[in-house]
C-alpha cells in the first residue's frame, strides 16, 4: 500500500471512529488503535502516539460546544488534573518500559471494560447528603440547569476521586486514549457528581490530561506525522459531525451495538497480543 | 480594566471554549497543508508503520520541528501543526490561571499553576 491509498483508509477509518464516538459518548480513541493495530497492521506505539493526537483535537473541538450549556465545573476538573496529569506522566514512562505485549493485554482489558459499561445507562448518582468538608474548602459544590431550575449538588470522597483520576491518568499515558470512561466512573461513583456535569468536565480534562503525555511520546518518537495527519484530521471530522447528528438520533441501540463492537475489538486485541500478532 | 464583578466562571468558560476552538482550527489547518506537501512528494512511496523505529531525531524535538517545517518538508509541517495542538491545552490552563488570579482565588490560583508546570515539565522536559 502506498501513502496516497493509506491515508485516505486510515482517514475514513478514523473518520467512522471519531463519528460513533461522538454518537455514543464513548470516544473515538478507544476504538482507533484497535483499528490501527489489528486491520491496518501498524505498529501500538505508533497507533497510540496517533490515538493520544486525535484525543486532544475532540476534547478541545467538542469543549465548545458542552461549555455552552454551561455544565461542566471548572473547579473539580482544575483540581482532579493534578491527579490526571501526574498519572499521565506516569502511564507514559510506564509504556517505555513495559512489552507491547502488555500494552495489548491492557488495552483489551481497557476495551472489555468501556463496552460492558457502554450497554448500561448512566444513573443520577447525586444526592443531598452533606459534601466532604474538603470539597466544601475547595468550592466543587456547585449548580446545574435542570427542567425545574439551577439544582444544587454536593461533591463526596474527595480522596476517592482523586486517587482513582491518577489511575485514569495512568491509562490514559499508557494507552493514548482519553479514559473518560474511568474518569466519569471517579466522579459518578467515588464523588457523587450528576452524570451531565461529570460527563462534561471528563472532556474538558481528556485534552489537559492527553497533553501531558504527549511530550513524553513526542521526543521518544511515538508520534509519527505520516499517521497522525489522518488519524487527527479523520477523528476530528467524524466527532464534529456526530456531535451534529446527536441531537436528531436514537443512541440507546446505537450505544449497544457499538459496546458488542468494543467488547469484540477487546477480545481479539488480547488475543493478538497472547499470540504476537499485535 | 479588570473588574471582579464584571468576571463570572461562565465568561471565563466561553473565552476558554474560544481559545480552544482556535488552537483546534489552527493546527488542523496546518496539519492539512503539511499532509497535502507530504502526499503530493510522496504519495507513490510505499507506507509501513508494521515495524516501529521511531521517529528521527529532527521530528522529536522543537527545533528539528522548527527546521523541517521552515524547510516546507510536509512532515515537518503536520508535526508543527501536532506541537500546536499539543500547546492548546497548555494554553488553556496557563488562562484559568490567570482567569483566577482575577478572581482573586488564590488557592485555585496555585492549583491550576500546579497543572501547569507539570505539563511545561512534561513538554520542555523532554522535547527540547
Amino acid at each position: 500500500m502506498n501513502n496516497l491509498e493509506f491515508t485516505i483508509l486510515v482517514g475514513l477509518g478514523s473518520c467512522t471512529a471519531g463519528f460513533l464516538g461522538a454518537l455514543t459518548g464513548l470516544g473515538g480513541g478507544v476504538v482507533l488503535v484497535p483499528l490501527l493495530t489489528l486491520i491496518f497492521k501498524v505498529d501500538i506505539r505508533y497507533a497510540v502516539g496517533a490515538s493520544l493526537v486525535s484525543v486532544i483535537a475532540t476534547s478541545s473541538g467538542a469543549a465548545a460546544a458542552y461549555l455552552r450549556e454551561g455544565l461542566s465545573n471548572i473547579r473539580i476538573g482544575m483540581f482532579l488534573e493534578i491527579a490526571t496529569t501526574l498519572g499521565a506522566l506516569f502511564g507514559a514512562f510506564l509504556a517505555a518500559i513495559v512489552s507491547t505485549k502488555a500494552i495489548g493485554v491492557v488495552f483489551g482489558l481497557v476495551l472489555l471494560y468501556s463496552g460492558l459499561l457502554s450497554s448500561r445507562m448512566p444513573a443520577d448518582t447525586s444526592d443531598d447528603k452533606p459534601p466532604d468538608p474538603l470539597a466544601t474548602r475547595l468550592g466543587m459544590n456547585g449548580t446545574y440547569p435542570s427542567l425545574t431550575g439551577p439544582k444544587r449538588y454536593n461533591v463526596h470522597r474527595v480522596p476517592a476521586g482523586f486517587s482513582l483520576m491518577f489511575g485514569a491518568g495512568a491509562l490514559s499515558g499508557l494507552l493514548g486514549i482519553g479514559s473518560g470512561a474511568v474518569k466519569v466512573l471517579a466522579m459518578d461513583h467515588a464523588m457523587g457528581i450528576p452524570f451531565k456535569v461529570s460527563t462534561t468536565t471528563s472532556n474538558f480534562m481528556i485534552g489537559v490530561t492527553a497533553a501531558a503525555s504527549a511530550g513524553v511520546y513526542l521526543s521518544r518518537g511515538y508520534i509519527d506525522p505520516g499517521l497522525s495527519m489522518p488519524v487527527m484530521l479523520g477523528v476530528l471530522a467524524g466527532s464534529l459531525l456526530g456531535a451534529r447528528v446527536l441531537a436528531r438520533t436514537k443512541t440507546r441501540q446505537l450505544r449497544w451495538i457499538f459496546g458488542v463492537v468494543i467488547v469484540a475489538l477487546g477480545a481479539e486485541m488480547i488475543y493478538g497480543a497472547l499470540t504476537g500478532k499485535v | 480594566m479588570f473588574k471582579r464583578s464584571d468576571w463570572t466562571d461562565q465568561d471565563v468558560e466561553i473565552i476558554i471554549a474560544n481559545l480552544l476552538r482556535a488552537g483546534v482550527v489552527v493546527s488542523a489547518a496546518i496539519v492539512l497543508a503539511g499532509g497535502l506537501i507530504f502526499l503530493v512528494r510522496h504519495g507513490f512511496d510505499p507506507a509501513n508503520y508494521r515495524v516501529f523505529k521511531g521517529e528521527p531525531t529532527d521530528l522529536r524535538q522543537f527545533r528539528g520541528i522548527a527546521r523541517a517545517a521552515l524547510a516546507l518538508h510536509g512532515r515537518g509541517i503536520i508535526q508543527l501543526g501536532l506541537l500546536f495542538l499539543i500547546a492548546t491545552p497548555v494554553a488553556r490552563v496557563a488562562f484559568a490561571a490567570f482567569a483566577f488570579s482575577i478572581e482573586r482565588d488564590w488557592l485555585y490560583v496555585g492549583i491550576s499553576t500546579f497543572v501547569l508546570l507539570i505539563l511545561l515539565y512534561s513538554l520542555l522536559g523532554s522535547a527540547i
